[in-house]
This record gives structure tokens, C-alpha cells and sequence, in this order.
């Protein structure tokens, strides 16, 4: 009883601080109102028995968030909400795909015929994540994981104005390089 | 709730935060009395309660006004201080029962402490000060720093354990503690510790370069609040490295939660000791001595303990 109880107030904490987002008018509320709802979630897959996925959901989105209302408020023209401004753009087309998005997908979860849970979950859960996700696919997540470290070293190669010809002089022969701010190790 | 059991759960709710800001004051009055032994003053009794006179008077005293404060989202982001260091603390077994037996405790900490990215950040904007938010801003950057080293850290006692429930990480330690064989792990913890806390040599985003930084614009009641937050989160982490790192509460003759308590209260005196020892690092420094020292570092310790494991 409790546990509904719970999973009732959640979902209707996400959905409402999801409304939120669109609703306030600073990218600041906007950032940390997306965050309340993933923390809801989160909520939920605690409640739902995933005890890994949902303190990990908790941390992944916190630092996310953390990280994009930074982004958010330096390329946002009015970021502190003093000036009037609008999550939505193209509200009608929005607004349409939205209604029909929910529709199609709340029609799908109650016409949908679900099949009866067959078995028990396993005692361990974290450890049967861990396990369904390194043992068969080890090999695609090692691959994912250098792809992704590959993409992020080059997007931040492309975007850094200063390479190390720029550091360490056109012949790399400069001792110590000269940085407008200097590093703590002393390189 | 799967996942959850047999903690304390309904008394030890009720009682955790209270025990919490017990330790907490302990490290106020510690940090007291180290600060008037620098400062040549005698250490006396009076010295020890100094924090609570503290406290009394940011009670009474009247809160300073910005213009135009984000109000909502400076308070949530003070109070958030003190709640995420409960809600940390909630998986730490005090002797060798946690108030919630979490199946992923280590994670739950790491989770509980990355809200601190986001409660620092508020603190700061909050308040429409420039200072403020500049305070904020380093603690973003210095979090960027000090977070994959003490994951890496976390995930290095965890797998020694070969769990992530905190309980059976302490239990694993039975017969050598891990900060014998993880000893870099334990540092990295360590200073990560002082950079959540934004403590001591981690407190630029707190700097007095800044006129205080995040802190600048609080004044009375709020101001306690963070402090309180702070000292809490310290407090929470030395409680913390002690399961992990110190083998929980095993020791001779003593009860295992006093065995808990003197090694939290070690471990708390030394990132206390940290603030009157080092001058504060600047962010900018501590990035790339955290991704060019530590990260590494603590990568090989993690593969060493790997090799150990298997």
C-alpha cells in the first residue's frame, strides 16, 4: 500500500516538474525542474526493485544536468528569467506531436496485451545487470566505450583554439609552454 | 522495496540526523580549537562550544538582502547540503548496521554526493551575486575534477569486496583492512572528501579571493544551514571511509559501533587537521592535477586490486 502510495506521488512529482520545465521562465528553473522529474523516476525504478539503476539514474542526471545549466545559461540571451522568455517554440506542432506521442504510446500500454511474468527476478539484480551487460556484450561495450572516447577527444580537439604548436612554440622546442592559465603540475 | 533490508530503519531515520549533527559539531569545535592554537589563543573549554555560540548568533542575527534573489532556488540549494548528508550517511553501518541496507550502498553515497553538484551550484546563483555565482562555478569545475578519481576509488574498495552493498564491503575486510593493500585508493577518497566539502585546501569555491564565493551573500539562518551542511558532509564522509577503507567496526573489546565512532572521529580529525595544515589549491591547478596525477594513480590501483580479486 505504501508503495503505491509512493509510486503515485512520484510519477505525479515527474510529470508535474516536467510540466515545470516549459512553464518557469529562467534556464536555471528549467535545468533543475528537468532534474526533480529524472529524480522522481528514479524514484520509481527504486521502487520497482532496481537499486543499481535507480541511484545511478540519480547520479548520471544530477551531473548532467549540473553540467548542461552551465552550457544552458552561456548560450541562453536571457538566462537569469529577466526578460520574458519561452521553453516552446512552434507551440501548435509541438503540441500536436505531443498529444499524439501520448496518445499512441498510453493507448499501447493498456490495449497492448502483456504477456504473464514468467519466473522469478533473480536475488542479486545489480549483479545480473552487470553480468547481462559485460558478459555476452563485452566485446559491443568495450567498442562503444573507445568509440564514444574517441568522439569526445576529437570534439574537443576541433574546438580548443590552441594546439601544441601554439604551446610549445612552431618548433616544439619551448621548455615550459605558455599557457594564459597555468596548469598545477608545472607542464 | 527490493533492494532495501533490515536496516534500522523507522528509529534509525528518526535519530540519523541528530547523530549526524552531533559529529558534525564535534568537527566545528575541532576546526575551533586548531584555528586558536594557529592563531596563538589558548585552547580552553570556551573554545570547544565556540561553534554553537556561532550558530546561536546567526539564529538571531538578520538576513542580509540581494536584489532580485532566485529565492526558491537558493534555499533548496542551502537545505539540499544538510538532506543529501543525511541521506548519504543513511547507508554508512554504524558499527555494522546501516539505518537502510542498500544493495548498491557505494553508489547510493556517490549518488547522494553528486546532488551536491547541483545544491553548491543553486547556493550560488541563487543569490544574484556575482560572487556568488563565480563560487558556484568552481564548484562545478572542482567537481569535475575530484569525481571519476574517487569513483574510480569507490569502485576499487567495492571490488576487493566484490560487492557494492557497504555492509559486506566492511565485512570483506576481515582480516586486512583495504587501506593496507588500497592505500592510494584511500587517499583519493580522502581528498575528494575535502572537495565535496569544499573544505580546506578544496574551499576556492568558497575563496576569500572571492569575497566568500558561494557563501558571500548568505547571512543569519541560511548561512547556518550551509555551514551546518558542510560539516555534515565531512562528517559523512569520514564515517564513510571508515567501512570502506578501515575494516567497519572491527576491533578488540569494544563494542563495534564505538570501534565505528573512534575511527570516524580519526579520520574526521585529519580532514579537519587538512584545513589549518594546506593553503587553499586553485581550481584551475587542482583540474589538471586531478586528471594528470590522481586519475591515473588511482587507475592503477584499481587494476592492481583487479589482479588481486582474480
Amino acid at each position: 500500500m505504501l508503495e503505491v502510495i509512493l509510486a503515485v506521488a512520484l510519477g505525479i512529482l515527474a510529470v508535474a516538474a516536467g510540466v515545470a520545465v516549459f512553464v518557469v521562465d529562467s534556464m536555471a528553473r528549467a535545468t533543475y525542474s528537468l532534474l526533480l522529474s529524472f529524480i522522481a523516476v528514479a524514484g520509481e525504478l527504486v521502487l520497482l526493485g532496481s537499486a543499481y539503476l535507480g541511484v545511478l539514474t540519480v547520479l548520471m542526471m544530477t551531473v548532467e544536468m549540473a553540467v548542461m545549466g552551465v552550457f544552458m545559461i552561456m548560450y541562453m540571451m536571457n538566462p537569469a528569467g529577466l526578460m520574458p522568455m519561452s521553453m516552446v517554440h512552434n507551440k501548435r506542432g509541438a503540441l500536436s506531436i505531443a498529444i499524439g506521442a501520448f496518445v499512441v504510446l498510453g493507448a499501447g500500454a493498456l490495449l497492448v496485451p502483456w504477456p504473464a511474468r514468467e519466473g522469478e527476478p533473480p536475488a542479486e539484480l545489480t549483479r545480473a545487470i552487470g553480468e547481462s551487460l559485460m558478459g555476452e556484450h563485452m566485446l559491443a561495450m568495450i567498442v562503444i566505450g573507445v568509440a564514444l572516447l574517441a568522439t569526445m577527444i576529437s570534439g574537443v580537439l576541433l574546438a580548443t583554439a590552441r594546439g601544441r604548436y601554439d604551446r610549445y612554440g612552431d618548433d616544439l622546442a619551448r621548455e615550459r609552454p605558455t599557457d594564459p592559465v597555468a596548469g598545477g603540475v608545472g607542464r | 522495496m527490493a533492494g532495501v533490508s533490515d536496516g534500522l530503519l523507522l528509529w534509525g531515520a528518526l535519530l540519523l540526523p541528530f547523530g549526524l549533527l552531533l559529529v558534525a559539531a564535534a568537527a566545528a569545535s575541532m576546526s575551533a580549537a586548531l584555528g586558536d592554537a594557529a592563531a596563538g589563543r589558548p585552547v580552553t573549554g570556551l573554545t570547544l562550544v565556540q561553534p554553537v555560540q556561532e550558530a546561536a548568533r546567526l539564529l538571531v542575527v538578520r538576513r542580509r538582502r540581494t536584489v532580485h534573489p532566485d529565492a526558491l532556488l537558493w534555499r533548496v540549494g542551502g537545505g539540499t547540503l544538510f538532506l543529501t548528508a543525511v541521506l548519504a550517511a543513511a547507508v554508512v553501518p554504524i558499527g555494522q548496521t546501516p539505518v537502510v541496507r542498500y544493495e548498491a550502498g557505494v553508489v547510493w553515497f556517490n549518488a547522494a554526493e553528486t546532488l551536491l553538484w547541483a545544491a553548491l551550484w543553486l547556493t550560488g546563483w541563487g543569490a544574484n551575486s556575482a560572487l556568488g555565482l563565480v563560487g558556484g562555478y568552481r564548484f562545478l569545475a572542482q567537481a569535475l575534477a575530484y569525481e571519476l578519481p574517487m569513483m574510480l576509488a569507490l569502485i576499487t574498495a567495492a571490488l576487493g569486496a566484490g560487492s557494492l552493498d557497504v555492509v559486506q564491503v566492511a565485512a570483506a575486510q576481515d582480516g586486512l583492512w583495504f587501506v593496507v593493500w588500497m592505500p592510494v585508493a584511500f587517499v583519493v577518497f580522502l581528498i575528494a572528501a575535502l572537495g565535496f566539502s569544499f573544505w580546506g585546501p578544496f574551499s576556492h569555491p568558497v575563496g576569500a579571493d572571492a569575497a566568500g564565493g558561494v557563501l558571500a551573500e548568505l547571512s543569519g539562518v541560511d548561512r547556518l544551514v550551509v555551514l551546518i551542511g558542510r560539516y555534515a558532509w565531512l562528517a559523512a564522509a569520514a564515517g564513510m571511509s571508515v567501512p570502506l577503507f578501515l575494516g567497519g567496526g572491527a576491533g578488540p573489546l569494544l563494542p563495534s559501533w564505538l570501534w565505528w565512532l573512534a575511527k570516524t572521529l580519526a579520520v574526521l580529525a585529519l580532514l579537519v587537521w587538512a584545513r589549518w595544515r594546506w593553503p587553499v589549491v586553485r581550481v584551475d591547478r587542482f583540474e589538471e592535477i586531478a586528471w594528470v596525477v590522481l586519475l591515473p594513480a588511482v587507475l592503477l590501483q584499481t587494476l592492481v586490486v583487479s589482479l588481486v580479486v582474480i
